[in-house]
């Protein structure tokens, strides 16, 4: 083919393949930048940044001591900066760099970050006794270490102070772990034998059985429970005391010195003088933490423990559900059913409502699983809880269930393919040598169909975990006061509200008072929740391809 | 085999299995029976998921269908109390909230309370009015107001209020009834000369109570403000003649406006004056009836007294309220009209916590209607002959006076507000000046008028869907024709896992990545955004070119099929170079800020998450659904067909142009209804990536709201069972429809496409 003029490239058709082909490159790249974008800043949250310090100077205002980091710096035109209100003056370059900081210290400056206009800083510099203290309460601060006390009194002052310092978080934080287990369980323990002494009581009362006998009974256990938590509350005091105990005098950028109590107190570290080493070390304890914490501060800090295993139990009960019926929903279709104009109509609906938007079955859950058989449930076998519902208010299996019916369609087809895919001639074999049509479907069908079953599953749970939708209906909140799981009877609590990774995104990102704050979180959950959805995705389109393989041999 | 078999008969028979030993009868009969009960089980199980799915669409048509359920009236026994016999002729009854006590004014200036089962009297109050003076009118404030003026024959007016105490003595639940004077037990002087007042009306507001009553053709009206000293507590009265321009012809009925601005005054056969208040001057005079035979025989104010209905002598009842004028002066003006039947209305009562209405008719008959939904709920005859009636609170209890009975009735009415118009047409509701159409289902106070409106949220999905498509389409199927057709093999197996790990990322990620990321990107770099969308074709444009005219040593080392991987750099810098130069472009043409530019200079509304960000998320979301369909459908084109193409001389893309889009169109065409369907039905992107406004403007820097997220948004704060509840069904069962038809209709001709590629 001639391509020597541009008109004959035009005639020759090759710009038609060349923009087909860049809708593919364009495709790939925004999968692939999406991912990256995510991952870069997901990942960027957990290594400790250098702390900078300089002097900043509004032109016609007085000069103040910055200290943050840095998070973000973009071109911004003058004129813009200009009708932001800023005393931008008229000469100079187009553009002026504008920088987002870190400057912590909410508790001193209101706000945990601040946009400077990066013309106007000068002196930076990253002194290496800067340090940062992660805080349970008021966000980072940035700042000078001054001394550390111990009940009021100076114990170590000067270069001595850092190395007293570090030992006495460390102390802190186990104690801080003592003080949960105590809260969490000892006393989670006692609350739930209290709540269930009154339900008894209650039920006992609702049938009329409620005599003298019964209540002298209750009266001891109750006794016993309250004699447990004064105890446990005595140790509470202790160990709040032994907390209290240290604190540190800090200053700030601008020279003000803060008393800040090692009790609130959870990491503090000098970036500036970590060697690159340390810093990994850092970084990888940070993830691990945001990994196994509970959130803090409105979700914005702190770990997404609760998240995580929300979302895992509550794909776990819905693939537990999914799984039998969506098989036997696929066997009937496949090895059942009449094959005719009925059942190609029912495979086609089964296939659409896969299709179905997800919030609709958000609304079927909450309007029929919680509020008609939650309802009827407490009505049934909770009375004595009522009018506080106990099933008949959203929940772990409300949402489970949901999913499970909005998955369900995933491995009916899934199976099915996996079905059609076995030859006949295996079926006939069988039934040739006397099996009957129960004992092929057990043992030479369904075992054969197993991958597929599993691709199925598998793709159903990758489906549910990345739901939200409905999830905000029936039984997904912002924050549940405990987990699911626990040491109190019946331990697996399916009435109660989880937290999930998408809806953590959603809030967090969203509904959170301090966004900025929030963000390189909501990025590490996003990571978080890609990356398992894309293993469960891969290794589901491995099984499939395991499987073809495997049944290549059969079909020849 | 048969050698050994003939062998062993002729020689020594063997001894032959025995295939009937109770014990094998017994396995086999076990295994029958386990064949069985497999069948079962599979055939319930999978009968019993199939129908779990089904029961999805009966169980929210279950929901929506009491929606369009009308009224239902059930009529209890009349009772025909003692107490009647010297009553004297009714002028008001009322019922309290919990259905159980009833109030009746006489004109002896008599507030009389029975018990609304039986009809026996509980307890009697006389009005403290003058001797020899009796009740010649009377005047309700606004509904759910419980505040009574009494007009009396000596041109003064007494203002009381009825009220009701729940006591618990001995564990039973008690009512107590009781009449206060909260303006003091001295009539109000009105009219100075002492003429009955025929017709009275009153309204009272924190501050200020104005009474109106009139006597023939002459207006009196008066305002009481209060004051209460903060410091001493002392309370301070003032008494204000409001006088405003005479009338001529013989009034029948007064209202006042809530907020104290208007005053509107029924006269002469069908006409109303509207006075302001505040001006003290006439605003106009309105022709109520167009018929000139027929009259205005009965009026009311509908709860929030905004809107007035009033009923005429042909059984017609219409409703009217101030509205602006283009010219910006208020008039009023009819809203819509409601026939009940043939007779004169003689009562219209409104409801106090909905925009519905009860009107009574002189032949006996009741009508039940809603004026926002413009629904006709019920009409029923209740009695014989013309009577008089009141309305409980919760408009469920009716109690009807006629010919010396009582007939209490019983009202089932759930969800007025809802009709076919009220959800899809433009509505005039109260306090705007023309039809809209309105999504607004919730507010804080009570006297709100729902506007529960689905075209603005249908607007808004279609909008994103449209956007999302606008970006998806050409892209995917371009996208999918291309791996299909001209990608090398080896490519084609990297690319598409990549793309369908597209599909599988969860939508709230896009969201997050759309709201948190993309909007604030897209609104610093406006110029950017655009000049990508337009330099990138131009860029693989000239690429190509470019590529064409490399010398051949270099072009053969790239093989066919490639070109998507020699256009990834060439897309990335153009992709790059637009967005450097935004900032850059936007000083130079924009004045430095595209966004002010947009606002200032176009006068076009932006919003920070508008239609473009979704349709970027979105797009990117229901681009893998439709390139992996439409690429199965373009795969699957038969080799045959292409190759005899190509083999009668036509260039590769004539090939593609000409015959394999032609022969694949039905199922691309599927492919787009089925990217539609997920468009349509996406929830967290656009929670995420919009405001959440339900405007219906095409704007693509405006934002929308779409009918998947206003159920998120809604239906956790929505009351069980209510007529929003109910409505958000409605727009679940919507959009389950909606995506039902269009994946089916797509599967059907994906199947049709299948058939005919295997007769090929």
């Amino acid at each position: 083919m001639k391509q020597n003029s541009l008109k004959g490239w035009f005639k020759s058709g090759a710009p038609g393949v060349w923009i087909s082909g860049g809708a593919v490159s364009i495709a790939v790249i925004m999968t692939i930048g999406l991912l990256a974008v995510i991952a870069v800043r997901g990942l960027g949250h957990f290594w400790p940044a250098d702390i900078v310090q300089a002097n900043y100077g509004i032109p016609g205002q007085a000069n103040h001591v910055v200290v943050g980091e840095v998070v973000q710096k973009e071109e911004v035109p003058r004129e813009r900066l200009k009708s932001a209100g800023l005393p931008v003056p008229d000469e100079g370059p187009e553009f002026m760099t504008r920088e987002l900081i870190k400057v912590g210290n909410r508790d001193l400056n209101g706000n945990d970050f601040t946009w400077i206009v990066g013309e106007w800083l000068t002196d930076q510099t990253t002194p290496a006794e800067l340090m940062a203290v992660e805080r349970r309460e008021w966000g980072n601060f940035y700042g000078y270490l001054v001394n550390v006390k111990e009940d009021g009194k100076v114990v170590a002052e000067g270069a001595a102070a850092w190395p007293e310092l570090q030992a006495r978080v460390e102390r802190v934080n186990k104690l801080a772990a003592q003080l949960k287990t105590l809260e969490k369980t000892e006393i989670g323990a006692i609350n739930a034998g209290l709540e269930r002494l009154r339900l008894h009581a209650r039920k006992l009362e609702l049938e009329g059985k409620l005599d003298a006998a019964a209540q002298a009974d209750m009266e001891t256990e109750r006794a016993e429970l309250n004699a447990r938590y004064k105890d446990v509350e005595a140790r509470l005091g202790d160990l709040h005391a032994q907390f209290n105990r240290d604190s540190m005098t800090a200053r700030d950028a601008n020279g003000k010195e803060v008393e800040i109590g090692i009790g609130k107190v959870v990491h503090a570290y000098q970036p500036n003088a970590m060697s690159s080493l340390t810093k990994v070390n850092f970084y990888f304890k940070k993830v691990w933490e945001f990994l196994s914490d509970d959130p803090r501060e409105a979700n914005t800090e702190g770990g997404i423990f609760p998240a995580i295993f929300g979302t895992v139990m509550m794909t776990l009960i819905m693939a537990m559900i999914v799984t039998p019926f969506g098989v036997l929903a696929a066997v009937y279709l496949r090895e059942y059913a009449r094959q005719g104009p009925v059942t190609r109509l029912i495979r086609i609906a089964v296939n659409n409502l896969a299709g179905v938007p997800a919030i609709v079955y958000g609304v079927f859950g909450l309007g029929f699983f919680v509020y008609v058989l939650g309802g009827s449930l407490d009505r049934l076998f909770f009375p004595e809880a009522l009018p506080a519902p106990t099933f008949g208010t959203p929940g772990l299996l409300w949402a489970s269930l949901t999913l499970a019916l909005l998955a369900v369609p995933v491995v009916i087809v899934a199976t099915e393919e996996g079905l059609a895919r076995i030859p006949r001639t295996v079926r006939e074999g069988s039934l040739a040598l006397g099996a009957t049509k129960a004992e092929t479907l057990w043992k030479i069908v369904l075992p054969m169909a197993s991958p597929a079953m599993m691709t199925g599953m598998i793709l159903a749970v990758a489906r549910a975990a990345g739901e939200v939708a409905p999830l905000m209906l029936v039984g997904v909140v912002k924050l549940a006061p405990s987990l699911p799981v626990d040491g109190n009877y019946p331990y697996l609590h399916l009435d109660q509200k989880i937290m999930h990774l998408g809806f953590h995104i959603y809030d967090v990102g969203f509904q959170s008072p301090n966004v900025e704050a929030a963000r390189p979180l909501v990025y590490a959950t996003a990571l978080l929740l890609v990356l398992v959805i894309a293993l469960l995705n891969l290794s589901a389109v491995a099984i499939r391809n395991h499987l073809r393989e495997k049944y290549k041999a059969l079909d020849s | 085999m048969n050698d050994l078999a003939n062998s062993n008969m002729t020689t020594n028979p063997p001894k032959r299995i025995d295939f009937n030993t109770p014990d094998l009868q017994r396995k086999r009969r076990i295994r029958a029976l386990k064949d069985r009960l497999t069948r079962w089980y599979v055939l319930i199980g999978g009968l019993a998921v199939l129908g779990a799915i089904t029961l999805i669409f009966f169980f929210l048509a279950y929901v929506v269908l009491p929606l369009f359920q009308g009224a239902s009236l059930t009529a209890e026994k009349a009772v025909a109390p003692a107490w009647m016999q010297d009553a004297g002729k009714p002028l008001m009854f009322s019922l309290e909230e919990q259905n159980q006590v009833g109030m009746r004014v006489s004109d002896k200036g008599q507030a009389l309370f029975f018990n609304i089962e039986d009809g026996a009297e509980l307890s009697r109050v006389n009005l403290p009015i003058p001797a020899g003076v009796s009740v010649s009118s009377i005047g309700k404030d606004q509904p759910g107001h419980p505040l009574v003026a009494v007009g009396l024959s000596n041109g003064q007016a007494l203002v009381f209020r009825h009220t009701y105490k729940v006591s618990y003595p001995d564990g039973k639940k008690t009512i107590t009834p009781a009449v206060e004077y909260p303006y003091g037990e001295t009539p109000i002087v009105l009219n100075e000369q002492g003429g009955a007042l025929e017709h009275v009306s009153l309204n009272a507001t924190d501050s200020a109570l104005v009474v109106a009553g009139s006597t023939g053709s002459q207006l009196h009206v008066l305002s009481l403000s209060r004051e209460e000293n903060m410091m001493t507590g002392e309370v301070t009265s003032e008494t204000n003649r409001i006088d405003l321009p005479q009338m001529t012809e013989p009034v029948k009925a007064i209202f006042i406006d809530p907020r104290q601005q208007w005053l509107y005054v029924v006269n002469g056969r069908a006409q109303a004056d509207v006075f302001s208040l505040r001006e003290k001057s006439l605003n106009g005079r309105y022709k109520l009836l167009e018929d000139g035979e027929a009259e205005v025989t009965a009026s009311a104010q509908l709860v929030g007294g905004i809107s007035l209905i009033f009923g005429d002598s042909k059984g017609g009842l219409a409703q009217w309220f101030m509205a602006r004028d283009p010219d910006g002066e208020q008039r009023l003006k009819l809203i819509r009209n409601f026939q009940m039947g043939t007779t004169p209305i003689v009562e219209i009562t409104a409801e106090e916590r909905r925009k519905g209405f009860v009107a009574l008719d002189a032949s006996g008959k009741l009508g039940v209607f809603h004026s926002t939904a413009h629904r006709t709920l019920l009409v029923e005859p209740v009695v014989e002959g013309s009577g008089i009636f009141g309305l409980s609170p919760r408009a469920n209890r009716i109690i009807v006076e006629a010919g010396g009975k009582l007939q209490p009735l019983l009202l089932d009415n759930p969800h007025p507000e809802v009709s076919w118009s009220a959800l899809w047409s433009k509505v005039w509701y109260e306090n705007y000046d023309e039809p809209k159409y309105v999504w607004q289902s919730t507010a804080a106070n009570t006297d709100f008028e729902p506007k529960l409106s689905l075209s603005p949220l249908t607007f808004g999905t279609l909008k994103a869907a449209f956007y999302a498509m606008l970006l998806a389409a050409p892209l995917a199927v371009a996208a999918a024709i291309y791996t299909a057709y001209f990608m090398a093999p080896g490519m084609r197996r990297k690319v598409k896992p990549v793309i369908e790990l597209m599909e599988a990322m969860p939508t709230v990620i896009l969201g997050f990545f759309a709201g948190l990321f993309l909007a604030p990107y897209v609104e610093g770099h406006l110029p950017g955004i655009f000049s990508l969308l337009m330099l990138v074709p131009i860029g693989i444009l000239v690429a190509g070119f470019a590529w064409s005219r490399l010398p051949e040593s270099l072009r053969l080392r790239v093989p066919d099929g490639w070109e998507s991987a020699i256009l990834i750099p060439v897309i990335l810098f153009v992709g790059w170079l637009s967005l450097y130069m935004s900032p850059y472009m936007e000083t130079w043409f924009f004045g430095g800020d595209m966004r002010l530019w947009i606002s200032h200079d176009l006068g076009i509304t932006y919003d920070q998450r508008n239609a473009l960000v979704v349709g970027l998320a979105m797009g990117f979301a229901v681009i893998p659904n439709i390139y992996s369909i439409a690429e199965d459908a373009v795969f699957s084109v038969p080799r045959s067909l292409t190759l005899g193409s190509l083999a009668l001389g036509a260039t590769a893309w004539q090939t593609m142009t000409r015959v394999v889009i032609l022969t694949a169109s039905p199922g691309i065409f599927s492919a787009l209804m089925i990217g539609m369907g997920r468009a349509v039905g996406e929830t967290m992107i656009v929670l995420m990536a919009t405001g959440n406004t339900p405007v219906m403007e095409m704007n693509l820097f405006e934002g929308l709201r779409t009918l998947a997220a206003n159920v998120a948004v809604e239906m956790p704060e929505s009351e069980v069972g209510g007529s929003h509840y109910r409505v958000l069904f409605l727009s679940a069962l919507v959009l389950l429809l909606f995506t039902f038809v269009m994946n089916t209709l797509a599967e059907l001709i994906r199947q049709r496409l299948r058939k005919k590629y295997s007769s090929l």
